[in-house]
C-alpha cells in the first residue's frame, strides 16, 4: 500500500535528523504521537505538534514518559499508527511499556535519540550506550527490532521502515538515533507518496464469533481485531492464551514467550539491513552503526590507502542481531572484527558471541560526548593484523 | 455485525455483559468488586448505548481484573497506567466511551500523577475507583487511601500516614463529575454510573468496597455482610457536600452522594477550538484517522 500524500512533504529539503525522523513518521502514516520533552529528542515531537493539525491527527504532551509510552498504545488500539520519542532517562522510564507492547503485540515505534549516560549524563552530547538497554531493558524474555540511522536521510527512511516492521511483526520497533545524527543538518529527499511503500495493519477478516485474538498462522503473527466493531476482545499484559485470556500455566507461558521470540528470530534474515563494502577479500572488518559508521568510513579509507584489506559492515538493523552475517564472515577467514562504538563495548560483545571465537574482536570504546577520531579506529585496524 | 446485547435471560440481566466462559472469577466471597460490576452492567443497560462502542481499561490489582470479565473491548494495562492508555484510546477514537475501572492504589499511588493530569485536561474518561482501602492483590499493604490506625500487612501496628480524600483531590484537579457510594448503595451506585456515562468530561466515582480477606479480617471488621451493616450504619447521603469535609476515617461517618456536577470544555473541544482559531481552514478536524 502507498503512503497517504497528506503526510508526505515531497521534495528536497535541508533538515536535521530529528525533523527528518518526524517527516518519516508522517510519511509512514503516524497520526498520533505522545511525548515528554527531553534533549536531544524533543524537536521530533515539536515538529509533529506543528505539522499534525494540518495533516489530520493528534499530538499530546503527557505528564511523563511512563504516560507517553502507553498513551500511544491506547491510540494504536484505537486504530492509529503512533509513536513516542525520548532520550536516555525517558527511555529508562519507558521500559515497562516496551514490555507491554511486546506482550500485547501492539505495533508501535519508540525513537531514542541517544545521549551520554548513566542517569542525566550528557544531555546535549552523543552516545550509543542504550543499545543493550534497547535489547534487554524490559523484564522477561523477548526479541526486539532496532534500527540505527547514520544521517538525516536515514532518519527519514528508517522511521518509515520502523513503522512498517512494527505492523508486519506486531512489535514495538526502536529507531536508535544519537545526538549527532539528530542534530546534524543535511539534504533529505522525500519522494512522492506513491513511491513510499506502507505496511497496513493486519486486521482480521474473521467474524467476531470465529475470531481468536492470539491465534496465528505460520508466520506466528496474530491478526488485529478492529476496535468498536463487536469483537469484544480482551488485551492483557498477563500471560494469555489464544483467546487473549489470562492463563497462568507453564505451558501457556512457554508457548507464548517462544512464539513472541520466534516470530522475530525466524525472520532475522528478512529484517536485517546492512551496508557492506569490500567484504569478499577483507582481512579486517570494521563493524559500526549510526554516527560512528561515518568516522569508521574514514578509517577504512585510510587503511585501504595503506594497502590493508579492510572491509565495512554497517549494521542498520542492530536487533535482532544478524549472527548469520558474522558466522559467515568468520568462517570465511576474516582475521578480526574492529568494533568502534560510543559506549564501552556493547555491540562488540554480540560480535564476539556471533564470531564464535573464529576471529578476533577488537572493541574501540568511547564513553560518549563526541565521536571517535578516525586514527583511533585505524590503529585498531592495524593492531588487528599484528 | 451482531450487537453485543442478546435478549437478557430473565433474572440475570447482566449475563450478556460478562465473559461467562471466564466464570468462576478470581474474587473472594464477600468481595465488593463484583457488586460494582453488577451496577456497572445495569448502568450500561440503562444508557442503551451501543456496547460495541464502550471500552473498559483497567490497571493492575483485584479491581484491575474487571477488564477481563466484561464482554466489551477491554484492556488490562500496567499498574497505574490505565488512565494514560485510556487517554490515547479516547483521543484516537473520541466517539467511543472509555471507562477506566481500577483500584485505589492503582489510581492514586502509582497512577496518581496521571489521574490529576487527566482531570486537569478534562479528558472525557469515566473513572470508577473501587476503594477497598488497601493494596489487595499483593496481600493487603498500606495504600494511599488506608485510614489512620487501620492494620495492614505493612502497618502491623496501624497506619499513621494521612490518607487521600479522593473526591477532594479529583475535584481540585478539575474533574467535572464526582460522586462516592459504597457497595451497600447498589441502586444509587447504578444511578450514578448511569449519569456519569452520559456526562461529558472527566468523571469520577469512588466506590467504598469491602475486602473481607485482607482488610476486614485484619481489622476485625467481620465478613462481607458485616461490611454492609457497617456501611449502612455509618453512611450519610449528602449530595453537594463540600469535598473538603468528606475525608474517610477508619470508623467514622461515610459521606456519600454526588459532590460535583459541572460543565467544563473537555480536552478535545479545547484542542479543536484553539487549532481552528489559529489555522482556520487549514486545520483538519477528522480526529485521528485509523490506519489502513
Ligand atoms: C509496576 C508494578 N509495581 C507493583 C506491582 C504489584 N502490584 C500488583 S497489584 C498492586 C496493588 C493493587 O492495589 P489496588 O490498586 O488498590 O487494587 P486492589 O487489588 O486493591 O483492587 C501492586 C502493588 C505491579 N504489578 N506493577
Ligand atoms: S483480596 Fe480482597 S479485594 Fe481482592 S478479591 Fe479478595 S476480597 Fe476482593
Amino acid at each position: 500500500m502507498q503512503s497517504d500524500p497528506r503526510g508526505v512533504l515531497t521534495g528536497t529539503h535541508f533538515l536535521d535528523g530529528d525533523h527528518a525522523c518526524c517527516e518519516g513518521a508522517l510519511a509512514a502514516g503516524a497520526r498520533f504521537a505522545s511525548g515528554y520533552p527531553i534533549t536531544p529528542s524533543t524537536e521530533v515531537v515539536e515538529r509533529f505538534a506543528a505539522r499534525i493539525p494540518t495533516v489530520g491527527g493528534t499530538f499530546i504532551q503527557m505528564e511523563d514518559e511512563l504516560a507517553a509510552s502507553i498513551t500511544l498504545q491506547g491510540a494504536v488500539w484505537g486504530g492509529a499508527k503512533a509513536f513516542t520519542v525520548t532520550s536516555g532517562p525517558g527511555f529508562s522510564l519507558m521500559m515497562e511499556h516496551v514490555g507491554y507492547a511486546v506482550m500485547t503485540e501492539t505495533p508501535c515505534v519508540f525513537v531514542n535519540v541517544q545521549r551520554g549516560g548513566p542517569s542525566t549524563g550528557l544531555p546535549t552530547l552523543p552516545a550509543q550506550a542504550d543499545m543493550m538497554q534497547a535489547r534487554w531493558g524490559s523484564h522477561g524474555d523477548y526479541q526486539i527490532i532496532a534500527l540505527c540511522p547514520k544521517s538525516p536521510q536515514e532518519c527519514f527512511d528508517l522511521t518509515i521502515t520502523a513503522f512498517n516492521l512494527a505492523e508486519q511483526y506486531r512489535t514495538p520497533v526502536f529507531v536508535m538515533m544519537d545526538e549527532c545524527v539528530g542534530h546534524m543538518t543535511e539534504k533529505v529527499i522525500i519522494p512522492p507518496a506513491g513511491q513510499i511503500e506502507i505496511t497496513p495493519r493486519r486486521y482480521t477478516t474473521a467474524a467476531p464469533d470465529q475470531f481468536q485474538p492470539y491465534a496465528t498462522g505460520s508466520d506466528l503473527v496474530p491478526d488485529v481485531p478492529p476496535i468498536a466493531s463487536g469483537y469484544s476482545f480482551h488485551i492483557t499484559g498477563l500471560t494469555h492464551d489464544e483467546r487473549g485470556y489470562p492463563s497462568m500455566t507453564p505451558e501457556t507461558q512457554d508457548h507464548l514467550v517462544r512464539r513472541l521470540q520466534d516470530k522475530i528470530l525466524n525472520a532475522v534474515e528478512k529484517i536485517t539491513l546492512t551496508e557492506e563494502e569490500n567484504l569478499n577479500d577483507a582481512e579486517v572488518v570494521v563493524v559500526s552503526y549510526g554516527i560512528t559508521s561515518r568516522v569508521a568510513q574514514r578509517a577504512i579509507d585510510l587503511a585501504r590507502a595503506k594497502g590493508i584489506r579492510a572491509g565495512k559492515l554497517r549494521l542498520i538493523t542492530a536487533w535482532p542481531f544478524p549472527d548469520f552475517k558474522f558466522r559467515a564472515l568468520a568462517s570465511n577467514g576474516v582475521r578480526a572484527f574492529v568494533v568502534p562504538e560510543l559506549n564501552l563495548g556493547q555491540m562488540a560483545r554480540e560480535v564476539q558471541r556471533a564470531a564464535g571465537g573464529q576471529s578476533r574482536v577488537i572493541p574501540v570504546t568511547h564513553a560518549g560526548g563526541n565521536v571517535h577520531q578516525p586514527e583511533q579506529i585505524l590503529r585498531a585496524i592495524e593492531e588487528a593484523l599484528l | 455485525m451482531a450487537t453485543t446485547i442478546d435478549v437478557p435471560v430473565p433474572g440475570n440481566l447482566v449475563e450478556p455483559f460478562l465473559r461467562s466462559e471466564r466464570i468462576p472469577h478470581i474474587w473472594c466471597p464477600g468481595c465488593g468488586i463484583g457488586t460494582t460490576v453488577n451496577c456497572f452492567a445495569r448502568a450500561l443497560l440503562n444508557t442503551k448505548k451501543d456496547l460495541r462502542k464502550v471500552a473498559v481499561v483497567s490497571g493492575i490489582g483485584c479491581t484491575g481484573r474487571v477488564a477481563g470479565y466484561v464482554k466489551l473491548d477491554s484492556f488490562h494495562t500496567t499498574h497505574g497506567r490505565a488512565i494514560p492508555f485510556a487517554t490515547g484510546l479516547k483521543l484516537s477514537r473520541p466517539d467511543i466511551d472509555v471507562v477506566v475501572y481500577s483500584g485505589d492504589g492503582d489510581l492514586f499511588a502509582i497512577g496518581g500523577n496521571h489521574l490529576i493530569h487527566a482531570a486537569r485536561r478534562n479528558i472525557n474518561l469515566k473513572v470508577i475507583c473501587v476503594n477497598n482501602l488497601i493494596y489487595a492483590m499483593t496481600g493487603g499493604q498500606t495504600g494511599p487511601a488506608t485510614p489512620e490506625d487501620a492494620i495492614t500487612a505493612t502497618a502491623p501496628f496501624g497506619a499513621y500516614e494521612p490518607a487521600f480524600n479522593m473526591p477532594q483531590l479529583v475535584e481540585a484537579a478539575g474533574a467535572s463529575y464526582v460522586a462516592r457510594w459504597t457497595t451497600y448503595h447498589v441502586k444509587q451506585l447504578e444511578r450514578s454510573m448511569t449519569e456519569m456515562l452520559s456526562h461529558d468530561g472527566f468523571s469520577f466515582i469512588e466506590v467504598l468496597s469491602p475486602c473481607p480477606t485482607l482488610y476486614q479480617r485484619r481489622n476485625k471488621m467481620g465478613d462481607g455482610l458485616d461490611a454492609m451493616k457497617f456501611y449502612k450504619e455509618k453512611s450519610k447521603v449528602r449530595h453537594g457536600a463540600p469535598t473538603s469535609e468528606i475525608g474517610l476515617t477508619r470508623d467514622g461517618e461515610i459521606v456519600v452522594g454526588k459532590f460535583v456536577d459541572r460543565q467544563r470544555p473537555d480536552y478535545v473541544e479545547l484542542m479543536r477550538r484553539q487549532l481552528r482559531e489559529h489555522l482556520g481552514e487549514r486545520f483538519i478536524n477528522d480526529g485521528v484517522p485509523t490506519c489502513c
